[in-house]
């Protein structure tokens, strides 16, 4: 009963009613439309658990699948399921929602109505992304996210909100468009656009490298990856709190997500051979970028560049798995695939909490430059105490979330190349600079001006948002057990798959030998 | 297999859409002289009614394997009735649409229906001709037509240039048609599709006359479309028509230059395919190219508009010239649902102008959503479905279309299109903007629009929309028409 009902559907459309059923309401009674979404958002992430109860852990297969035919002339399908990469994401996004829209409660003015619609529409496209097995639907909801996020950015934006939106929605819609054309091209090569059928199909060397590009157009946009990430400080910079979170916790995991789905399983041949280049895009991402983190003004650019140096860390993860297959190791590259996936739930968490933190001074003082800040424990104790607390988790103190996926990434690391743990651990001294340093200039030292020091403290909406995620931030940093074990079935089977050559036979020299790597 | 109508009576039935449009057309003109200047509703109310009937003969007469009527000089099969229903449906859409913003600028007589009228029956015996002389009898009614609706507001200069040059450029892609059809005829000893089908298999290219005259109804038919290089009239006439007549003649006649292009290539020249789909690459990806980067420079919007049509003729003709069913049935999809989008993004500017306010320019789109919402959501949903963003139905065009070139094995052409078309998202998305993110210029107020529009429009939107979520039923239409 409880794995026949169609859960991800109900997950998937009721926040996309939901929010219809917001817009519907109107502006008349603002309180009511807030409430009835903040019953849509509570609800949807009810109706999500079940997701994660019935959750079988000792497969790796597809569960709650749920499969129709939608355009069958062009063999598309509604055709639905999760594993152990996908279930908690979902989880997060439904989780998360309900944050933003509470962050919204008593600062968006502007038509709050279709503030919190659109939130809650672009849950459920989320939900759909991380969900879709056929390849088009998922392209579908891949797309359809932007026109909410676009619409967010610009109408409650702040000033420089137009440029930033239009960035944000060009470079991404640049991203997809190859993508559209590789599903299509795979459509061909095996006749369904089922994913799980292109995880199975044979394909050449050039195919592969050219299918595994208009890939990493996509996924490292949306990631996104050195050096296309200059859409994020914009659009971040520029977005409402709730759009900020929605960015940074969910929208970027797409991406990751992106390759786990797709390039790995897809293209492993092509992923062993450029391998190079997405290891030498994430170091940079973690050292370069975390250099620029450090010399931002702008509160919230500095949590943009920190977002985007410890996505470096989750494609480091991903791709590190090569270097370690050449020493005939799996336990390994799983740990590394384990830790990147951690990384991305974690960060979810920090960076949607960091967010809400700058938000929370930003409803107040209107200025998000570090300079106008100073010495705001004194007013808001509080506050402060947060801010530390995922300061230190951004910075990735042991026993926060943030700690468990770099730490395993960069114990995978080793495993691979002592050079490249080298470079990725460079990241705790970083990050653990640029993050205390902002959080000594924001919320210690003498108090900057009398604004400052007549600043509020958190009132009870923003304690509750920002004492459940610390929670959360610190359940996963000490006991990430449950998490890890929801996902290993699935990471040692992705591993398998891409330890095996998909080119047909005979096989081309080019690739390194797979042999000995079989455990 | 094809099936004859054997005696007059069984072709006047064959007809019967037509013939209600022509009843129609006639009546509408003759009643026109006996109703005074302020009892002009009932031309509006009679049009509208011979439009639904047609409609419903189309439904009543069509269904069912093809049939040819008039010694097979008329065909009705099952792409004429998709196309005629769609035709009639989107001239529905504009005669509502169109009302408020002509009787307000005194232009709303009975010329007006009786022009567009005659104009729908130009382009369904188009869409049903089974031969040369009844394809050309019938797109010459239509171009007659459109020239004289180019030219509706004699008063206004940009209205009378761009009619004069629709005239002559229109006049020249016809005569390279009509040279063209010569050839054919010579070749071939016929004017039916089938008699040049039979020589082209018989002969093929060898025949060099063959060959000449496909290249030179190949040109008017790109003529016809607007595709780049024979694109020149598309700006000007969409800039200086009135705008009610610009949102008929982007959408409807699309459909009927579509099946124009599938009659001709496919069923009269479909053994040439090879040469024709080399051209139509060439064509295409020029259209793309001009069209979607043109567009960009635009300041105004049915200029813009303008452009936007050639870069979809270009992604249309991707569809042809796949070469296959699934290609003929994708572009065929392609243009009804270019025709609703079109439609749809005219209707809105219809909407918002008004006794004032004539839009013409980008900025008066500005702050849309403050001035009416509902049309600014309308306008968006339109926007983002010509970009081609799903769930709206030009994604779903584009896949469709994409699929074929890619089946084919062309992915680089993919590949083209799809840069194009971010190129191209560029400005549809400086649309919405100007709709959702800037403050209206001047202070026009609400939108007063009366509610039959209104519904219209909704429907229109609402259409694009589920057609998007939901594209197989149209879609399995257009494949019936193409059983390969």
């Amino acid at each position: 009963m409880l794995l026949e009902f169609p859960w991800l559907s109900l997950v998937i459309w009721l926040p996309i009613l939901g929010g219809i059923a917001v817009i519907a309401s109107g502006e008349h009674d603002v309180e009511l439309t807030k409430r009835i979404a903040l019953w849509v958002a509570g609800l949807t992430f009810a109706v999500s658990l079940p997701l994660w109860l019935g959750f079988d852990t000792s497969t790796a297969e597809m569960q709650f699948v749920e499969r129709s035919s939608w355009i069958p002339a062009l063999g598309i399908e509604y055709h639905l399921g999760i594993d152990g990469i996908s279930m908690p994401l979902i989880l997060l996004t439904t989780f998360i929602t309900i944050f933003v829209i509470i962050a919204g409660w008593d600062v968006i003015r502007y038509r709050p109505s279709h503030y919190m619609a659109a939130f809650l529409i672009m849950e459920g496209i989320m939900v759909g992304v991380f969900s879709a097995l056929d390849a088009i639907l998922f392209y579908f909801f891949w797309e359809a996210m932007l026109i909410p996020m676009f619409i967010i950015i610009g109408v409650w934006g702040g000033p420089n909100r137009v440029y930033a939106t239009i960035k944000f929605f060009l470079y991404t819609f640049f991203g997809s468009v190859f993508m559209l054309v590789a599903l299509i091209y795979l459509y061909f090569q095996t006749g369904s656009f089922d994913i799980l059928g292109f995880h199975a199909a044979q394909l050449g060397l050039t195919a592969q490298i050219l299918i595994f590009i208009a890939f990493l157009l996509a996924f490292a946009v949306k990631v996104p990856m050195f050096p296309v990430h200059t859409w994020l400080p914009d659009a971040h910079v520029e977005a409402p709190t709730g759009g900020s979170v929605i960015l940074a916790a969910i929208m970027l995991k797409i991406g990751g997500y992106g390759f786990l789905r797709f390039s790995l399983p897809i293209t492993p041949d092509a992923s062993a051979e450029l391998d190079w280049l997405i290891i030498a895009m994430s170091l940079i991402a973690v050292i370069y970028i975390g250099l620029v983190a450090l010399v931002q003004q702008d509160m919230k650019k500095l949590i943009a560049y920190s977002s985007i140096a410890h996505m470096g860390f989750v494609t480091l993860g991903f791709f590190i798995v090569f270097s370690i297959f050449q020493h005939s190791e799996t336990a390994g590259a799983v740990m590394g695939i384990e830790g990147g996936m951690v990384q991305m739930i974690s960060h979810g968490f920090i960076s949607g909490a960091l967010f809400l933190c700058v938000g929370v001074l930003y409803d107040r003082m209107h200025t998000r430059e570090i300079s106008a800040y100073g010495g705001v424990i004194n007013s808001m104790p509080w506050f402060g105490a947060f801010m530390v607390f995922f300061g230190m988790a951004n910075a990735g103190l042991p026993g926060t979330s943030g700690f468990v996926g770099e730490f395993m990434v960069i114990l995978a690391s080793f495993r691979a190349d002592f050079w490249f743990a080298f470079l990725a651990a460079t990241t705790l001294v970083l990050a653990a600079a640029f993050t205390l340093w902002l959080v000594k200039r924001v919320v210690f030292g003498e108090v900057k001006n009398e604004e400052v020091g007549q600043l509020k403290d958190l009132n009870r909406r923003e304690a509750l948002n920002l004492g459940v995620l610390a929670a959360a931030t610190l359940a996963i940093g000490i006991w990430p057990k449950p998490l890890v074990d929801v996902m290993e079935p699935t990471i040692e089977n992705l591993v398998q798959q891409i330890q095996v050559s998909k080119l047909p036979e005979p096989a081309t020299a080019a690739i390194p030998p797979v042999a000995g790597l079989q455990p | 297999m094809t099936t004859l109508y054997p005696s007059i009576a069984d072709s006047l039935v064959a007809i019967l859409p037509e013939l209600v449009i022509l009843v129609t057309a006639s009546t509408v003109l003759i009643a026109d002289l006996y109703t005074r200047a302020d009892q002009k509703e009932s031309n509006h109310r009679l049009t509208l009614i011979g439009l639904i009937a047609a409609l419903v003969a189309v439904g009543f007469v069509g269904g069912g394997a093809a049939a040819t009527a008039f010694s097979e000089s008329f065909v009705r099969d099952p792409m004429s009735d998709l196309l005629k229903g769609a035709i009639l449906f989107v001239t529905l859409l504009t005669f509502v649409y169109a009302k408020d913003y002509m009787r307000d600028r005194d232009m709303w007589v009975g010329e007006y229906h009786v022009l567009i009228l005659f104009a729908v029956l130009g382009m369904m015996i188009m869409v049903s001709a089974n031969g040369f002389l009844t394809l050309y009898l019938g797109l010459e009614l239509l171009s007659l037509c459109l020239y004289a609706l180019v030219a509706f507001d004699r008063d206004s200069k940009a209205g009378s240039e761009a009619a004069m040059k629709y005239f002559v450029l229109g006049a020249l892609g016809s005569g390279m048609l009509l040279y063209g059809i010569s050839m054919l005829y010579g070749a071939a000893g016929g004017f039916a599709f089938a008699d040049v089908a039979a020589a082209v298999s018989s002969r093929g290219v060898e025949d060099q006359i063959l060959v000449f005259g496909m290249v030179f109804t190949l040109i008017g038919i790109a003529f016809k479309f607007g595709a780049v290089p024979f694109h020149m009239w598309v700006p000007d006439v969409y800039q200086g028509a009135p705008t009610p007549i610009v949102l008929f003649l982007s959408s409807a006649p699309k459909i009927a230059a579509f099946a124009m292009a599938a009659r001709i290539l496919i069923e009269a020249l479909g053994g040439l395919q090879g040469d024709w789909g080399e051209i139509l690459v060439i064509l295409s990806v020029l259209s793309l190219a001009i069209g979607n980067v043109v567009a960009i420079a635009q300041q105004n919007i049915k200029r813009m508009l303008a452009y936007s049509t050639i870069s979809h003729v270009g992604f249309l003709f991707l569809g042809l010239l796949a070469g296959t069913e699934q290609g003929y049935a994708s572009a065929m999809f392609y243009s009804v649902v270019y025709a609703l989008m079109s439609a749809g993004a005219f209707g809105v500017l219809l909407l918002i102008s008004n006794k004032g306010l004539d839009v013409q320019e980008l900025d008066d789109l500005k702050g849309l959503s403050d001035r009416d919402p509902w049309l600014a959501a309308v306008m968006a949903l339109i926007m983002f479905s010509m970009a081609g963003v799903p769930p709206m139905v030009g994604f779903v065009a584009k896949l469709m279309v994409l699929e074929a070139v890619v089946a084919q094995g062309m992915v680089w052409l993919a590949v083209v299109a799809v840069a194009f078309s971010i190129i191209g998202a560029f400005y549809y998305l400086r649309v919405v903007k100007m709709i959702y993110f800037d403050k209206p210029v001047g202070d026009e107020g609400p939108v007063s629009t009366d509610s039959s529009a209104r519904v219209a429009i909704t429907i229109n939107g609402a259409v694009i929309l589920l057609l998007g979520i939901y594209p197989a039923t149209l879609f399995s239409l257009c494949q019936q028409a193409f059983p390969g």
